[in-house]
């Protein structure tokens, strides 16, 4: 025979009629040799009877009015809410739209890479210029038709060959 | 219209259901909901308002509460219509959302009018559980109106699971699997729950237990 503490799970479904029929023949069997289980069983009984005496709580008259409203205020989704299925989602794009737009009204970014380009043409030689070795060898240069230049400096040299100062201050 | 028939069935549990709205079934309706017809709704609402609002309201103690939350329960329906698949039984989503709410409510403590606790067996403050003693004599109606606050404090006095589980079983009639989908246990857990929770109700109510039982004695009625 089924001990107490086992039979106290099947006894709620022995007593509403949804044991089964090996399940009720255990309870059964129980019942019959403990008295305590019978009279929690009994009392089980007449407990439902008396929960049964709660009145029902009727909804208010105005319940389904109230939930009909509620619903009348639901957004109604048309052909554009597939595409935009949420209000949220429907900021936030509106959001990065505006945001595209300001960012295109910006200062391109080209124009400092043309800047950049620039430069660089300009001081890429920059190195040979200043290789002293290289420029005092360079006989092309030589060749250069001397410009009229302003007096103090119409007794210098053209040809950097004969120019020592860079020398002297190395 | 078939389902505008007014004819009404009483449960065992005096939950009145509306006999229109049961010759489709609640998936039926709900599919028919979500393809966009309201009057299925209408239907769904009229049939489950009042067993709704009385779980709640035997949950929560609070009629104003009960109502509140029952709203939301059908908007929430209303809502997820479109996502709606008959994966289980209409009544098992319909209460697992009503006792998630619920419970939600009573955790938030949004709710202080309640006097009971959801945990503690009985909150410090609250009266001591009194039946009014029948020698009194006093108006019938009186006794019979205090004779069912007793009882529903008493089960609102059962921790918050144990008090779903009984709602669902004495009230709703639902069968252990679906009572454990919303419980979210097994069904040898719930039958556990089970016992434990009437075992409760046996000692808190044993008063009435016991009056019942002399009364129909007395009315020559077989207990």
């Amino acid at each position: 025979m089924k001990k107490c503490e086992d039979v106290s799970k099947q006894l709620i479904a022995y007593l509403d009629r949804r044991a089964n029929s090996a399940e009720r023949h255990e309870v059964e069997e129980h019942l019959a040799a403990c008295s305590a289980c019978h009279q929690r069983a009994e009392d089980f009984r007449k407990l439902w009877g008396v929960l049964d005496e709660v009145p029902l709580v009727e909804p208010s008259l105005g319940f389904d009015a109230r939930i009909r409203a509620r619903i009348a205020e639901e957004p109604r989704r048309g052909w554009l809410g597939w595409l935009v299925p949420q209000p949220r989602l429907a900021f936030a794009m509106a959001l990065l739209l505006a945001l595209s737009v300001w960012m295109a009204k910006l200062p391109r970014e080209g124009n400092v890479a043309g800047t950049e380009q620039q430069d660089f043409e300009a001081i890429k030689d920059l190195g040979v210029l200043e290789n002293y070795d290289v420029l005092s060898k360079f006989d092309a240069l030589s060749e250069v038709p001397v410009e009229a230049a302003p007096a103090d400096q119409q007794a210098q040299p053209v040809n950097p060959a004969n120019d020592q100062q860079p020398a002297t201050e190395e | 219209m078939e389902h505008t028939q007014t004819l009404q069935l009483y449960g065992t549990a005096g939950v009145r259901y509306n006999v229109g709205a049961m010759t489709r079934s609640d998936v039926q309706l709900m599919l028919d909901v979500k393809a966009g017809d309201e009057a299925s709704f209408n239907l769904l609402l009229q049939k489950y308002r009042t067993p709704l609002v009385n779980f709640l309201y035997r949950m929560v103690r609070n009629t104003g509460t009960a109502e509140d939350l029952a709203q939301e329960v059908f908007l929430r329906v209303y809502r997820a219509r479109k996502q709606y698949s008959p994966s289980a039984k209409f009544t098992t989503w319909l209460f697992r959302i009503a006792t998630n709410l619920a419970l939600n409510s009573l955790r938030d403590n949004r709710y202080r009018q309640m006097d009971v606790s959801i945990d503690a067996p009985v909150e410090e403050d609250a009266a001591p559980l009194q039946l009014p003693a029948r020698e009194l004599r006093i108006d019938e109606k009186m006794i019979e109106r205090d004779r069912s606050e007793f009882i529903r404090r008493a089960i609102a006095a059962l921790p918050e699971k144990q008090r779903v589980a009984v709602l669902l079983h004495k009230y709703e009639e639902m069968d252990y699997g679906e009572i454990a989908k919303i419980l979210e246990c097994s069904e040898s857990a719930l039958k556990s729950l089970l016992f434990r929770a009437y075992e409760t109700l046996r000692v808190q109510l044993a008063p009435l237990v016991s009056q019942s039982v002399a009364n129909r004695a007395r009315e020559g009625r077989p207990s």
